[in-house]
């Protein structure tokens, strides 16, 4: 029983780093999402169309070739990352791709008579957007947002892959030194499910507190 | 460092051998995926708690969990409980399985959309459960998931490059081993991500016509 405290500990060591990635994937992801997601209903055609390029670009490949491709063919270019920046750059582009298309639906599903509203109150774009839009769109966003911070959390998984030792790269060295299989496979996966528990009972919090006095009001 | 075109034709004919195993995988993923998912929604449906509620929680839990470590699981555990499997057969279990959890979703949806009334008459014509669900329920339940389905059949193409974790030589594999063998890893690399984008790029526009064929709802 000693032995399996040791290496249950080296698991542990590597949630910390899965946790870690997640939560600076997750906040590179929604920075990415606003600005791709506005930047997909902005007036100026080129910056729509630099938005819609990310997005279909980071959707169409496959995360594993993009943290491929930011960790052995970026140095090439003179950009060197370590396994940790290349982890938090591949998950936040790729899943910021998939929630900017929230983002995007969201604010396209606020009614018309609040952008009415908004030039009867003499708000310019940018107030309106601030004060009326967005913490109205916001609350639509959050479910989806959480699901997507679940996707990050199992994408993260691959950067085992480019030598970081994370939750899954700690199973393999457990799997290498003791020869046993489902102590470390079992231990992470139960792990893994623990954190999105976790994320998704945020999220409905977070849901809960921002959409209080609001009942009867939303549809 | 420099693109080169003549190591782009040198490796094509390796990597398209790796595009074939990734295809093959995709497609075989993806027919278990169709039917797991089926059986998952049917099961979850189940009157008797005791059988759904479980169901519920191991579909939660696979698709509350990443791949990879499925994937690791099923080509590493299961052969020390006895039951040796090739990469291949592993990597299509488990897209299958994972991927089940998610189109069980889509089929609940669709089932779930198909009116009161229609289980109604399918007992007033005394039909037995077999015959309401293949000839009432799922004729009209299946043609609105059409899109849905697709859908999770190009982010199921996409995940396959993970399958090269458990040693299956799809395109990733093969591009990974052409650039360890090479040291050149800018061609194998992009090659793999533009195999994709392209792919990816297409299908959207089929998943389009899809949508305007089937997705209709009125």
């Amino acid at each position: 029983m000693g032995q399996w405290a040791g290496y249950l500990q080296l698991i542990l060591d590597g949630a910390v780093v899965t946790i870690k990635l997640t939560l600076m994937g997750s906040a590179l992801a929604l920075v990415m999402a606003f600005l791709a997601g506005l930047g997909r209903l902005s007036r100026f055609a080129p910056v729509r169309w630099l938005a819609t390029a990310y997005i279909e670009f980071f959707r169409g490949t496959s995360i594993f070739v993009q943290l491929f491709w930011a960790y052995f063919v970026l140095p090439l270019f003179g950009f060197t990352l370590t396994p940790l920046q290349a982890g938090v750059l591949a998950l936040g582009l790729n899943v910021g791709a998939y929630a900017a298309e929230v983002v995007r639906g969201a604010i396209k599903s606020i009614g018309k008579e609040q952008y009415e509203a908004c030039t009867a109150l003499n708000f310019n774009r940018w107030q309106g957007l601030r004060h009326v839009i967005l913490p109205q769109a916001f609350v639509l966003m959050l479910p989806t947002f959480g699901n997507n911070a679940i996707e990050l959390l199992k994408a993260s998984a691959v950067v085992s892959l480019i030598s970081l030792s994370d939750m899954t790269f700690q199973a393999q060295v457990v799997r290498a030194q003791t020869g046993s299989t489902l102590f470390p496979f079992l231990t992470i996966l139960i792990l893994y499910f623990a954190i999105a528990c976790v994320i998704s009972f945020a999220i409905r919090g977070l849901e809960r507190h921002l959409t209080r006095g609001l009942d009867g009001i939303r549809s | 460092m420099e693109w080169d075109w003549a190591f782009v034709i040198q490796i094509l004919p390796t990597l398209i051998e790796g595009a074939k195993i990734t295809i093959l995988a995709t497609v075989l993923g993806y027919i278990l995926a169709a039917i797991v998912g089926l059986a998952i929604a049917i099961v979850r449906r189940s009157k008797n708690k005791l059988i759904s509620r479980p169901m519920g929680f191991v579909a939660e839990f696979i698709r509350g969990t990443p791949l990879l470590v499925q994937l690791y699981f099923i080509f590493y555990v299961l052969p020390d409980l006895g039951l040796t499997l090739s990469p291949l057969v592993a990597g299509v279990i488990g897209l299958g399985l994972h991927y089940g959890t998610y189109t069980a979703e889509v089929y609940r949806a669709g089932i779930d959309n198909v009116a009161r009334g229609q289980w109604e008459a399918a007992k007033a014509c005394n039909l037995n459960a077999w015959q309401t669900w293949t000839q009432v329920i799922l004729p009209q339940a299946l043609p609105p998931m059409i899109p849905a389905l697709a859908n999770y059949f190009i982010a199921m193409f996409k995940e396959t490059p993970l399958l090269s974790a458990i040693t299956v030589l799809e395109l990733m594999n093969q591009a990974r081993s052409i650039a360890n063998y090479n040291y050149r890893y800018i061609e194998p690399i992009t090659l793999v991500g533009a195999f994709f984008l392209v792919i990816s790029l297409i299908s959207v526009v089929g998943l389009r016509w899809l949508e305007r064929r089937y997705g209709r709802i009125d």
